[in-house]
């Protein structure tokens, strides 16, 4: 019992340095070595690639907010704008505010509403109103938030739909918007991993060159 | 079309895994490798033992059951005093004391169970020195111990088992480290975050946000938590977050990563017993009915969201609620099961929001008792269980004494067999009762109706099976499920992990009886057949009332929202 208990303290401190620090440490150093840019958040002038961003608070004006750009999953929109309110819990369910906004990092996650949630029903409906609203017919994506709250990526039908809205707001020819669309498309990764997708913040970048 | 590439590509890579990892850990456990011996031999001088000093049973087990309330003690100490620790950039105050017990439990029992969020509770000393340990270390004792009940069927007349501070030594040195880290430096390499520098703050001129995002030591804990079947992420969101599964490349390496070692033991459990068959037939059936999960389940996520669709949308096919667009459905749906039915219990997902069929295919992947593939080695050590209930059923079918390995299975392995096979669904059930009959339990779903019922079921059956996988809705930090949930992971783990070393001491002082003509061949597609009956009928006659009041019900009440 006692050979028992003075293995275990020596086997827990060796763990503790081994496991934790040197392949933490080690891991860290390579890191930012090799990929110091993505060991960093992959972070650009206007942010993270890897980031979504809530795009529906940009200012346009003489149009709505938020028509004047292309907008990513609704994560911060309409009823999901301020989970709070809508999630009560002390505990926090882990809202969509992943990125506060007031300077602290929140919580990653999702709505957790099930398939059978009449207030998914009802949320979900209020942003078919919203994007109705701005001339968009919109696609499943663009109504029903990520898994993380922060999904940097739509569809490139998720973005065609949105043509309408961005023409009217910033007067570029829709031609001109969907050969952009094409040409910020990712096809899946080696041709089968994942699915095919947008950067939105890349398609921004794109626009605002356009303009 | 890409799914079918997908799949092809795991059969070939896991194929290979399979043969060839599975003949490494063969030969680690059996001593024959050497590489890091000039670290492995200062560890068993300052530990005072070597490979020669073998334990009984009850010494293997007794030294498991120390060396496991020592790790909960400190992980446990850390996640206390993290506030005045260093590493804590974001100036998080203590845990808990009940989030830091069911924290600790779950950590070291695999289950890497999660009542918090990760970036706002988490100093990154507790995510490195406190969690990032646990992973490497519970995997390690899993492995050992299956290692050890095998050593059970592979040796004759022996009164022990092996060492088991030599068993984790060598699996943590030789297996889980040099692995974890090849797949740390690729998961960083495609986006994942791996910095000791706290929050990034940026401010976009496009459309004027300014925006604070969490980073840390992620890349790394990454690989070790998909390597180790563990699960437990650094951020709230786990793998559906870019910082820690950014691309179609890192969400299949997961995958691969939580199948590759419990589906290689399947060959080192063949290779150490001299019948490589006999662990393809195991591996048959794992794989049997995992093809079939997948299947089930990217079918259930494939359909839309039926709240989705009565708000009028309905335009293309795919549950697309808690999902983020880089992974595609089906891909979303292949990743659930494999966590779900490794014991893993990461989420690229919102589970929550899966469609009735899908949530029904990830918690039966869980009742089945997590062999399918299951976790690192709980995996091998409980579908051996689940095999020795299968010989014995099959002498009963044609009236011989059962034999398993040339071992004659009598009544004291069949005790152990069904004490091992029936503590897990016990314990579910018993505390599920509970929560459903008590207003603290009651007071945790987030949806309603049957919906928030598969929400409670599904958190206590995740920490009975020590998986981890949950339905996020559900408020997992209080008091009432921090305790019963912490009961619920103890006993899931130690209630098989100690049968198991027993059957395997038991099992190491027979002799060998010499096959005949009569022998029940344990080695045939008949046999994977049993074995998947056995799985199928323990796990779906136990559980069948459970799931039917949950995603059962919720399936087919149309059109009906709660």
């Amino acid at each position: 019992m006692l050979v028992h208990l003075r293995r275990s303290l020596v086997m827990a401190v060796i763990c503790l340095v081994v496991f934790g620090f040197i392949y933490a440490l080690a891991g860290t150093g390579v890191s930012q070595l090799l990929f110091r840019n993505q060991a960093d958040g992959s972070l650009s002038a206007n942010g993270s690639t890897l980031i979504g961003q809530p795009w529906n608070l940009t200012k346009c004006p003489g149009h709505p907010l938020g028509s004047c750009v292309f907008q990513g999953r609704p994560d911060d929109l309409g009823p999901y704008a301020d989970t709070e309110k809508n999630n009560p819990s002390p505990a926090g369910h882990p809202g969509d505010d992943p990125l506060a906004l007031n300077g602290a990092a929140g919580e990653s996650g999702a709505t957790n509403l099930g398939p059978r949630s009449s207030t998914l029903v009802t949320f979900t409906k209020q942003l078919v109103k919203y994007w109705h609203a701005r001339g968009v017919i919109p696609t499943p994506d663009l109504v029903t938030t990520s898994a993380s709250g922060y999904d940097p990526d739509i569809s490139q039908k998720d973005a065609l739909v949105q043509i309408p809205m961005v023409a009217q707001a910033t007067g570029i020819a829709p031609a001109k918007l969907k050969a952009l669309i094409v040409s910020e498309t990712q096809a899946p990764q080696w041709g089968f991993l994942g699915a095919q997708f947008i950067d939105v913040l890349q398609l921004n970048e794109g626009l605002a060159a356009l303009k | 079309m890409s799914f079918f590439f997908v799949i092809l590509a795991l059969v070939l890579t896991l194929g290979l895994t399979w043969r060839y990892l599975g003949s490494y850990m063969e030969a680690v456990f059996n001593g024959r490798v050497h590489w890091l011996g000039f670290v492995e031999r200062p560890v068993y001088r300052l530990l005072g033992t070597s490979p020669e000093q073998e334990q009984t049973w009850k010494r293997y087990a007794g030294a498991m059951v120390v060396f496991s309330l020592v790790s909960l003690i400190f992980t446990y100490v850390i996640l206390r005093v993290q506030g005045s620790l260093p590493l804590n950039p974001q100036k998080v105050g203590a845990v808990g004391p009940a989030l830091s017990f069911n924290t600790s439990v779950s950590f070291l029992t695999n289950t890497n169970w999660q009542n918090y969020g990760g970036e706002t509770t988490m100093s990154y000393f507790s995510q490195i020195g406190a969690l990032t340990v646990q992973q490497f270390v519970s995997p390690a004792v899993g492995i050992a111990v299956a290692i050890a009940m095998v050593r059970g069927f592979a040796r004759r007349k022996s009164p022990t088992i092996g060492n088991f501070w030599v068993d984790i030594t060598r699996c943590m040195f030789y297996i889980l480290l040099p692995i974890a880290f090849i797949f740390g430096i690729i998961f960083v390499g495609e986006g994942a975050v791996q910095t000791l520098a706290g929050t990034a703050t940026f401010h976009d001129v496009l459309n004027g946000v300014t925006q604070t995002m969490a980073r840390g030591p992620i890349g790394f804990m990454e690989s070790i938590k998909q390597l180790g079947t563990n699960g437990g992420g650094f951020l709230n969101a786990n793998s559906a977050t870019t910082f820690e599964n950014p691309t179609g490349l890192t969400n299949f390496l997961s995958i691969y990563l939580l199948l590759a070692i419990p589906f290689a033991l399947t060959y080192t459990f063949g290779k150490m017993v001299s019948s490589v068959k006999h662990g393809a037939t195991l591996l048959a059936a794992m794989v049997l009915l995992f093809g079939i999960w997948v299947g089930f389940t990217s079918y259930g996520e494939h359909q839309n969201n039926p709240a989705v669709a009565k708000a009028g949308i309905t335009a293309t096919v795919g549950n697309t609620e808690g999902k983020e667009v880089r992974f595609g459905d089906t891909q979303t749906a292949l990743f659930g099961v494999a966590s779900t039915n490794t014991s893993t219990g990461s989420a690229n997902a919102s589970y929550d929001s899966f469609n009735p069929l899908g949530d029904l295919g990830l918690l039966t992947g869980m009742m089945m008792g997590e062999v399918t593939p299951g976790g690192t080695g709980s995996g091998l050590y409980t579908i051996l269980i689940y095999a020795i209930i299968a010989v014995f059923i099959g002498g009963l079918m044609i009236g011989r004494t059962p034999e398993y390995l040339g071992k004659k299975i009598q009544a004291k392995e069949v005790k152990l067999a069904g004490l091992g096979s029936l503590v897990m669904p016990l314990i579910v059930l018993v505390i599920t009762g509970i929560a459903v009959s008590t207003v603290e339990g009651r007071a945790g779903p987030l949806n309603r109706g049957p919906h928030g019922f598969s929400e409670i079921l599904y958190a206590i059956t995740s920490q009975g099976n020590n998986n981890g996988s949950a339905m996020g809705g559900l408020t997992g930090n209080t008091a009432f499920y921090n305790i019963v949930g912490a009961i619920d992971m103890l006993v899931g783990r130690f209630g098989i992990i100690i049968p198991a070393l027993a059957l395997g001491g038991a099992l190491a002082q027979k002799d060998v009886v010499p096959e005949s003509l009569g022998t029940f061949r344990t080695d045939n597609s008949m046999f994977v057949g049993l074995t998947v009956g056995v799985i199928v009928i323990i796990g779906g006659l136990t559980f069948f009332p459970a799931i039917a009041l949950g995603p059962v019900v919720e399936q087919l009440t149309h059109l009906r929202f709660f």
